[in-house]
């Protein structure tokens, strides 16, 4: 039994990210999403019968899927939160299809959205894990931008990995989203050398490599294959999905530099039954330059060790010869919490539906997805296609 | 040392064996008795069989250097005054990985693969921290 095929994205919203999200809370962002896709897809309120979400940083608590369901008078006979950092939503994908495949529920809201810079509320964010608190935090290996420093440094050490090569990842997505209306950070293009010449942050990697935590929020509707087709736009269907997980330090990581990307995108081709060549763009999590590079070898774009050099010699904006991130990555597009990951789903089904606008890939009919949370401990790859 | 602004280990009864070596500056990791893998952080049974009987043993302190970044920025406030410093896993001979900091030399003469030492850092009356300089 697979669930290849058996259900299919049918519609999607998304706000645009903002620096601070003003007196909005991260459930005003959910439920403004929720009703967006729901229209989007064609679809009424009643019609939702299942719901998953994720943590939002800004509105943090316990039984968070009854209190969004409760907020927007839902009534799911299957909910839950999916709790893969950056991966969620990617994670969300194939959650839904599995429980529309197993007869849980015929049409899942996937939503998250979150606030940043928001002083009106006194809500406390989650506690870090206890292990990185006792073991990590006293060191300064705090959040996410040094764990991606290490990996960073140490891609250079083993394969010499350039500065000037994970720069390009920044260079190529900022094209893509300067035709993004969405982006936050699509007014005007960079180079090479305004990527290395921002701010060193944490050795190696430079303020323009490293994402910007905002507010907003995205949603996607997932439903049965058989009723994705009554919908107004070209179903996307879930082809393939594949998902990996084993350390949260990444001091605890086997590897480095070879990652979690690895298992989950080989199960998610090996469902689909395609291989990585055959794809007509990819959207691989970037929340750091580094992250594009190591995702791209270990989903076998490349040889490992070869991301670099891949990076440099291919066009990776949508009218390239390898189309990545078209939307302009989380680096341009900016980072709403599990909205970042988020955007990189829908940016997937937005291909696919032929909904690109300014920024289409021609003739697009399959894509890779691929979702990364925390420092690569959590990976969810998909294989999106239409038909 | 009440002006300590950086974040503090809150040891538990699991760990409690480790900082207290450290405050002797003594570095101890545990083994598994039935598989003999070296376990760090310090755990309730092995990672890699399941076993519950763990003993604590003392270990050299050598390693190298697995990889390591110098942060332009502080990572935490407490660590603004620092800047730039050395955060860094270690790779110690007996095999664990542990996060840390490189002192004894400057930021930029840390290297991958470099050879280091355990030295150890009072940095409250109660609370010694594991760091490596050059060996
Ligand atoms: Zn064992």
């Amino acid at each position: 039994m697979s669930i290849k095929g058996k259900a299919a994205v049918v519609g999607f919203a998304e706000t645009k990210p903002q620096k601070s999200s003003g007196d909005r809370t991260a459930l005003g962002i959910i439920g403004e999403v929720a009703r967006d896709a729901i229209a989007d897809a064609g679809l009424e309120k009643k019609d939702i019968d299942g719901l998953l979400t994720g943590i939002a940083f800004g509105d943090f608590s316990v039984l968070w899927p009854s209190v969004v369901a409760e907020y927007l008078r839902l009534h799911p006979r299957y909910f839950s939160q999916v709790e893969l950092g950056g991966a969620s939503p990617a994670g969300m994908v194939w959650r839904a299809a599995a429980a529309i495949e197993a007869g849980m529920c015929n049409t899942v809201l996937c939503v998250v959205g979150d606030t940043w810079g928001n002083r009106t509320l006194a809500l406390k964010p989650p506690p870090f894990p206890r292990m990185d608190a006792e073991f990590d935090a006293p060191y300064g290996l705090i959040a996410a931008n040094p764990g991606y420093a290490l990996i960073a440094q140490r891609h250079m050490h083993e394969f010499g990995t350039t500065p000037q090569q994970m720069a390009k990842v920044a260079v190529d997505q900022r094209k893509n989203a300067c035709k993004n209306p969405a982006a936050m950070f699509g007014n005007k293009e960079i180079t090479v050398d305004d990527v290395l010449n921002s701010r060193m942050i944490v050795d190696p990697l430079h303020l323009l490599e490293i994402v910007s935590p905002c507010s907003g929020g995205g949603a996607f509707i997932v439903t049965s294959a058989e009723r994705a087709k009554q919908g107004p736009h070209r179903p996307v269907y879930l082809l393939g999905a594949g998902e990996a997980g084993g350390h949260c330090g990444i001091t605890r990581a086997p590897s480095l530099t070879t990652s979690l990307v690895k298992p989950a995108a080989e199960a998610a081709f090996a469902m689909a039954g395609v291989a990585p060549k055959d794809m007509h763009f990819v959207q691989p999590y970037d929340c750091y330059t580094i992250t594009v590079i190591v995702t791209l070898e270990d989903a076998g774009f490349c040889k490992k060790g070869e991301g670099g050099r891949f990076v440099e010699e291919h066009d990776l904006s949508y009218k390239g010869d390898f189309p990545s991130n078209t939307h302009g990555g989380q680096l341009s597009y900016g980072q709403p919490g599990l909205a970042g990951g988020m955007s990189h789903v829908i940016e997937g089904v937005r291909q696919l539906m032929e909904r690109g606008e300014g920024r289409q890939v021609k003739d697009a009919t399959i894509g890779y997805v691929n979702g990364n949370g925390g420092i690569m401990s959590e990976q969810c790859s998909l294989v999106l296609g239409v038909q | 040392m009440p002006d300590y602004k950086k974040p503090l280990p809150h040891p538990t009864p699991a760990s409690r064996p480790f900082w207290e070596a450290a405050k002797r500056h003594e570095l101890q990791i545990q083994r598994c008795t039935k598989c003999s893998a070296h376990i760090f952080y310090p755990r309730e049974l092995c990672p890699e069989c399941l076993a519950p009987d763990l003993q604590w043993i003392k270990v050299s302190g050598k390693g190298s250097v697995y990889s390591f970044t110098i942060a332009q920025q502080a990572t935490h406030h407490g660590f603004a005054e620092e800047v730039p410093y050395v955060i860094a896993i270690v790779e110690l001979d007996e095999g664990p990985r542990l996060t840390t900091n490189i002192t004894g030399c400057k930021p930029e003469a840390v290297r991958i693969g470099m050879p280091v030492v355990a030295s150890f850092d009072d940095v409250t009356p109660e609370m010694t921290l594991v760091k490596f300089r050059p060996a």
